[in-house]
């Protein structure tokens, strides 16, 4: 079905199958446009090709088309253009390389209605929506190799197999080699070919949409992203997959990649209004919904999991994601912490951590990140703490920090690399025994009414 | 503002004392008489992320009550100091390749006796701790924590086999 190809001279015909055969004619295939101009410009030709944008499945309300001419056919339109160039200056007239229409502007002047027609759609540059459809005509491939010869230097080595002749290539060495060098190399005008160019691709894609919100996490067993050692799942699922799983489905994307402002560790839970995310979701094939379809959305990932929970739910443009990933440097987090002590503790005992204000302390590279982070040292701001006592060896702890500050470790000073830290301030042995993110001070993305 | 505490507190107070930070996250290994002196036990702490702690065991003759450290030095031979490692980047750049013979510190005691830690096992040392040379006591109290030596980083294919001849419990 892609390959809408022509065996021949003539005019294009649809036989039953889809295949495109030839029709005898005594039509001679032009020496610049290679046939795309005689036999492309059909309505028959478009409603092809929509039939086959209509089969993909995806929902759009306008579009861009990308055509890709064979790179040969702008040698031969160069060669087309010297020729003219020649004979106005023979008429002493001259004329800029800019008085001529390029081909591919004349094609999409022609092809632009008829598409817009059939689809129902206009066409519109800044369309999320591509069709692309690519154009070969591999008897006349060898066209471009002289351009070599002369500029070896606009031709990079090809990366996987693929042709060193592209297209942004061999314009390159176009604008570079002399005139007289292209006349004496390539024939002005081009010689006829025996064949039309023929369709080898045809595809749709939409660009990315994003969707944001808030999540909040219950479990103190779930990883944010999937934890996958040596191909074998250590835990089950994971706060994205949660949340994307039904974004894809619904989206009908291909994948998705998942963000948000900081995160944090399997055995945490993120409490108060929740962390700010963004996921990106890739080349999705359904992208409008109604502010009410969104909030039954969100009502759905929330009825499909007691672990996490989201709100805010919308969507977003790719610009808003800056907001996000502020956040993760620049804004404060509260968390609460469950603290033992190995030795016995009085109210009193305590008490002096409420009055610290924006503690200063030093975080050399904690050891359990030690394996896949530099060795830093990183200054953090306590900015304040409050206790609650609970019993003679257990109290807890809030507290207000810096963005990037580690909490576990400011705790139990982990081997001393914190510094100051509760075990140093308060001269005990300390441990943290539970951690809940209370709030993230990021107000991104907008709250909803739900 | 706050939230229910998972575990009640009455059961919180009856609790036996919680495993360590080093219990939780680390795998103890023995090797006993590193050099093949006697009772120079050392204890490597693996952590999950295979990053070893290079720590003594409490049956090392420094660790004995009575013993008192004059001081500590990383200046292991006239042209080596463990403190001239210089590690970089996230791949750890800049960092000396050890073998497990190769000495990390030396600790001059007041009753004039020397001992030497080993690193025990190979790979790339992170860190020396410094905390020691200004404070030697540290060592003793606090041998598995803040008294450690070093911490290295072994290869990531090696991570299992480094510990191999070494014991996981404690030597009597």
């Amino acid at each position: 079905m892609d390959n809408l190809s022509q065996n021949g001279e003539g005019k294009t015909s649809i036989i039953e199958d889809g295949s495109i055969a030839s029709k005898n004619s005594n039509l001679n295939v032009c020496n610049v446009c290679l046939g795309i101009l005689q036999n492309f410009c059909e309505k028959e030709f478009i409603k092809k090709v929509c039939q086959k944008v209509e089969a993909s499945g995806f929902e759009f309300t306008n579009l861009v088309l990308s055509i890709s001419f064979p790179p040969q056919l702008s040698v031969r339109e160069h060669a087309a253009w010297l020729l003219v160039k020649q004979e106005m200056g023979k008429q002493s007239l001259s004329l800029g390389r800019n008085d001529i229409v390029q081909l591919k502007e004349a094609y999409k002047w022609i092809i632009h209605p008829l598409f817009s027609e059939e689809l129902g759609v206009p066409i519109d540059g800044k369309s999320l929506f591509e069709v692309s459809v690519v154009f070969a005509h591999p008897e006349t491939v060898e066209d471009c190799h002289f351009l070599r010869v002369i500029c070896p230097d606009c031709f990079k080595p090809a990366k996987n197999k693929k042709s060193v002749f592209t297209r942004m290539a061999v314009m390159k060495a176009l604008n570079k080699i002399k005139e007289e060098d292209f006349c004496k190399q390539f024939p002005c005008p081009p010689n006829s070919p025996k064949a039309v160019c023929s369709v080898v691709e045809i595809e749709c894609a939409h660009g990315a949409v994003f969707v944001a919100g808030r999540y909040n996490k219950y479990s103190r067993n779930l990883p944010q992203t999937p934890w996958i050692i040596d191909g074998e799942r250590k835990l089950d699922s994971s706060v994205e997959e949660l949340i994307s799983d039904h974004l894809l489905t619904v989206f009908k994307a291909e994948s998705f990649n998942f963000s948000s402002s900081g995160r944090e560790d399997v055995d945490v839970r993120t409490l108060g209004n929740g962390r700010p995310f963004a996921i990106e979701l890739v080349n999705p094939h359904r992208v409008h919904f109604t502010s009410q379809e969104i909030k039954e959305l969100q009502q759905k990932i929330n009825n499909s999991s007691n672990k996490i929970q989201v709100r805010d739910l919308q969507l977003v443009t790719r610009e808003a994601i800056g907001h996000m990933k502020e956040g993760e440097e620049e804004k404060t987090k509260t968390y609460s912490a469950l603290i033992w002590t190995n030795k016995a503790i009085q109210r009193k005992d305590i008490e002096f951590l409420d009055d610290i204000k924006d503690l200063k302390i030093d975080q050399k590279t904690p050891l359990r990140v030690l394996h896949r982070r530099p060795l830093a040292v990183r200054t953090r701001i306590i900015h304040s703490m409050e206790t609650h006592y609970v019993d003679e060896h257990h109290f807890r702890l809030y507290l207000k920090t810096q963005a990037g500050t580690y909490i576990k470790e400011f705790v139990h000073g982990d081997f001393g690399r914190t510094k100051p830290n509760i075990c140093s301030l308060m001269d005990v042995t300390a441990d943290i025994l539970e951690l809940d993110v209370e709030s993230v001070d990021v107000d991104w993305p907008p709250a909803l009414d739900d | 503002m706050a939230t229910e505490p998972e575990t009640p507190v009455a059961a919180l107070a009856a609790e036996p004392a919680v495993p360590s930070l080093v219990d939780r996250y680390f795998t103890r290994w023995y090797k006993a008489d590193v050099k093949g002196k006697p009772c120079e036990d050392h204890c490597i702490l693996q952590h999950s992320n295979r990053i070893c702690v290079i720590t003594l065991a409490g049956s090392h003759p420094v660790l004995q009550s009575g013993k008192a450290i004059k001081s500590i030095s990383y200046q292991i031979s006239t042209n080596c100091s463990r403190l001239q490692n210089k590690v970089s980047g996230k791949f750890k750049r800049g960092a000396q390749i050890l073998t497990e013979l190769a000495p990390l510190c030396k600790i001059y005691c007041s009753d004039g006796e020397e001992y030497t830690i080993y690193i025990c096992v190979r790979g790339r040392l992170m860190v020396v701790n410094e905390n020691i040379l200004h404070k030697p006591s540290i060592l003793q109290e606090k041998p598995s924590t803040e008294g450690y030596t070093a911490v290295v980083l072994p290869k990531f294919e090696e991570s299992k086999s480094i510990t191999e001849g070494f014991t996981d419990t404690k030597t009597v």
